[in-house]
């Protein structure tokens, strides 16, 4: 096995991670799906249909918006009873379709076939065809990173199984449960891209990952499974390949600018499932964790399902436990909900119901210049300064001092004593920073 | 799955809405100041067994007085809610404490506190605001205002009784001695060093001076090693890093060793005065320090070499408290240069196919 690798910076979370012992489950089809045109980084999808039709599952109901945008397909069959804007995770509301099942209508079977020895443009095509986009969160469309321009050879995919979020074990499960299928993924991506290594990086708290996967790509003489220090944000994109490869991602480059293309382990599953079956992307494992629910647990579901009707199918909540803050994805970068009325979209990794303890805030004082957030920053940037020139709005300084790339990992936040809300100001930093670029272009 | 439609969140009912992260660290700068006060405590121990009752006083009038000023200026002044109870006061009090002597009077003890408190922390805008470490600009101030009283050491408790109740502190007759050409010419020709007649003259020795015993000086500084457990104590706890003490404590050494000539001249120089607790204690002041590493470096060779300058060519036997507020005032300046590189900044690698 290799020896243990990791990147500079970062901290150590409680890992909270209570669910990592319980097996997927696959939930029943929700009885309605919310469906946002927009579940990706890119333009929104287009919709295809009106209030009324009749769509079938896996149907193509709102086409890419543009190269960079991804399908949206339905994810239950039945009829579109509704359009228009409604809560997206977020934050904001936007244009959305509500699918309102038909019990009657029969899932759709996908008999498997072997994918691996079709036609490179018939690969591409398929995962572009199944509205592929990084699971991981960033919901970046998969079918773009497979497609680098041709100056920009890849040498090296890195498959990416670190989960550094606490309390998230789905992708845990998913190595587990199905570690073939993600190898066969990762085989495929290699194809496409004509890459000569495939490394999958583990965090150390994952043994039986490692060693499953380790055992299973014994055989394969290009790919590696590359145990990972236990370390926050480890799963970040540019730690990732600094901690495999020793690879700096220059400031404002992509990884295809080292030769490196990343990918969820979870896309990778997809992506198998999407070559090998020709099955688009309808559900996903999304961990359900926090003291409000009663059965706390890694399950599949439908994209769109809502958080409400989500939980109700695991079991619902405990009685007398009264939640306060619900969050997507992780407590590190996961967004908190303004009601459970919100769907699950295809970069949910998790839902988190947390009762008073858990949501509990920590008062705010004085910056006492400690230094803790710059000995945190994974980016190495100075969160404290950077705070100081966003609050009095030195929107140039800011840049200077590298507001942009900063990716919000929240450790700076974390490990404040103060308990500054900074990743909340670079929040708005960034927007204004980003608006002030545009002006000075525009000019 | 259930038929029941009712939402799990009544309409009324808010869910609560922040930015990430949701997970916060167990740590507050309550936390962090009482944890400094925390290691402050075998020096503390060391400064009553030394000086007995006179010690108790001084720390205790000091502390109040820091208390006090916060309490009144809080409440009357800024109209703001009183902060007391994050250990900050109490901690500046204890630090204003710790260098000066025991014999001072309790009221100049409690105006130290006052003036730390006031003119070193509030006058700036409060906590994390302050340019100057707020004890070391007390010490100075009232330096000014009381030399007499700020410079009477008294003998500490276990030194056989003499007719003196005070006596010298070793970089006192060591600054004396060598400002003595008669003296000089003496113990060339008897062939003893300087660093010898001191300690002859203060009955003391190297061991003496490490553990804080027989010693004359101000309260905290006497005990090396209560100030290193201390110092021990919020490394491990994360508090601060070993840069700035290293820096500032191998400067002396290194700088005493070239300019003294000996190695007994270095370990002297290591070993008295307030170098221990200001390279500990005082440049490790998170407020007026730099935030970086590479900023840390830099300050504690800017405090060690100037600490040295004043011991051997200054007018005053030591030099630790001028030159931590002549560097508090350089430290924005240090922050400008010592921006870290941020990550990703560099050329893009060329990757073949």
């Amino acid at each position: 096995m290799l020896s243990i690798r990791t990147f500079e910076g970062g901290l150590h979370p409680p890992e909270l991670k209570n669910t990592a012992d319980k097996c997927i489950v696959n939930l029943p089809l929700p009885e309605k799906v919310i469906l946002h045109v927009s579940q990706h980084i890119g333009a929104p999808a287009k919709p295809l249909f009106k209030i009324t039709d009749k769509v079938e599952t896996g149907q193509v109901i709102a086409e890419p918006g543009g190269f960079v945008s991804a399908r949206i397909h339905a994810t239950i069959s039945g009829k579109i009873i509704g359009a228009g804007n409604f809560m997206h995770p977020f934050g904001v509301p936007s244009p959305a379709i509500v699918i309102e099942r038909n019990q009657e209508t029969p899932e759709p079977e996908y008999p498997p076939e072997n994918g691996f020895n079709l036609d490179l443009a018939e690969i591409k095509t398929r995962i572009q065809n199944a509205g592929l986009v990084g699971l991981g969160g960033a919901t970046f469309p998969t079918h773009v990173k497979l497609s680098p321009p041709e100056n920009k050879p890849i040498d090296t995919v890195i498959l990416n199984g670190v989960e550094c979020e606490p309390a998230l074990t789905s992708d845990h499960r998913l190595m587990l449960e199905e570690g073939d299928k993600i190898i066969s993924g990762l085989k495929l991506i290699l194809k496409v891209l004509n890459a000569k290594k495939g490394i999958i990086g583990i965090e150390n708290n994952k043994q039986d990952a490692i060693k499953l996967l380790s055992e299973k790509v014994k055989g394969e003489a290009n790919i590696e499974v590359q145990p990972l220090e236990v370390k926050y944000p480890q799963g970040g994109e540019k730690q990732l390949i600094m901690a495999c490869l020793d690879r700096e991602v220059p400031s404002g480059a992509l990884p295809m600018d080292v030769g490196v293309v990343v990918q969820n382990v979870a896309t990778a599953a997809a992506v198998a499932d999407a070559v090998n079956l020709k099955r688009p992307l309808i559900e996903r494992v999304v961990t359900l964790a926090g003291n409000c629910v009663k059965n706390p647990g890694n399950y599949r579901v439908r994209i769109g399902t809502t958080v409400d009707e989500f939980i109700r199918m695991t079991g619902g909540l405990k009685e007398g436990v009264e939640p306060v803050k619900v969050i997507m994805g992780g407590p590190m970068m996961g967004f908190a909900m303004f009601d459970m009325n919100i769907p699950i979209i295809k970069g949910t990794s998790g839902i988190l119901v947390w009762d008073k303890e858990e949501a509990k805030i920590c008062e705010q004082t004085a910056c006492i210049r400690c230094g803790r957030c710059i000995r945190a920053c994974p980016m190495n940037l100075m969160p404290q300064q950077l705070k100081r020139v966003i609050d009095t709005k030195k929107w140039d300084q800011a840049d200077t001092l590298g507001i942009l790339d900063c990716m919000e990992c929240g450790s700076c936040a974390f490990t404040c004593p103060a308990g500054l809300p900074l990743i909340q100001t670079f929040k708005m930093g960034k927007k204004m920073v980003m608006a002030e670029r545009k002006k000075a272009q525009a000019k | 799955m259930t038929n029941e439609t009712k939402p799990f969140m009544p309409a009324a009912k808010k869910l609560l809405v922040t930015s990430s992260p949701h997970l916060h660290e167990n740590i507050t700068t309550a936390r962090v100041m009482w944890d400094v006060n925390l290691a402050l405590l075998p020096a503390l121990l060391m400064a009553l067994y030394n000086f007995r009752g006179k010690a108790a006083i001084v720390i205790l009038m000091s502390v109040l007085g820091a208390v006090v000023a916060e309490w009144a200026i809080q409440k009357f002044l800024f109209k703001k809610p009183c902060s007391i109870a994050d250990g900050s006061a109490i901690l500046t009090g204890i630090l204003f404490a710790f260098c000066v002597p025991a014999a001072l009077p309790w009221w100049i003890a409690f105006l130290g506190g006052v003036v730390a408190i006031s003119l070193g922390k509030q006058v700036y805008g409060g906590l994390g605001q302050n340019i100057f470490n707020p004890a070391h600009v007390a010490r100075a101030i009232l330096l000014a205002s009381w030399p007499v009283y700020m410079t009477t050491w008294l003998k500490p408790a276990g030194v056989a009784a003499t007719d003196a109740i005070t006596c010298a502190t070793p970089l006192g007759v060591l600054k004396e001695a060598s400002r003595n050409p008669e003296l000089l010419n003496q113990l060339s020709e008897k062939g003893t060093s300087l660093i010898t007649h001191t300690l002859n003259q203060l009955q003391v020795s190297f061991s003496d001076l490490f553990l804080g015993l027989k010693l004359s000086g101000s309260l905290g500084e006497t005990s090396k090693l209560a100030l290193l457990i201390g110092g021990l104590y919020l490394l491990i706890r994360g508090h601060i890093t070993w840069h700035a003490p290293v820096s500032m404590i191998a400067t002396v050494f290194a700088g005493a060793l070239v300019l003294g000539g000996s190695l007994e001249f270095a370990i002297f120089h290591l070993l008295t005065g307030g170098l221990i607790i200001g390279a500990i204690f005082m440049i490790t002041d998170m407020v007026t320090s730099p935030m970086t590493n590479t900023g840390q470096l830099i300050f504690g060779f800017g405090c060690g070499a100037i600490t040295l300058l004043i011991r051997m060519k200054g007018g005053y036997p030591e030099g630790v408290c001028y030159s931590i507020l002549i560097m508090n005032s350089i430290v924005p300046l240090i922050d400008k240069f010592t921006v870290p590189t941020k990550f990703g900044m560099v050329a893009p690698k060329e990757v073949k196919a």
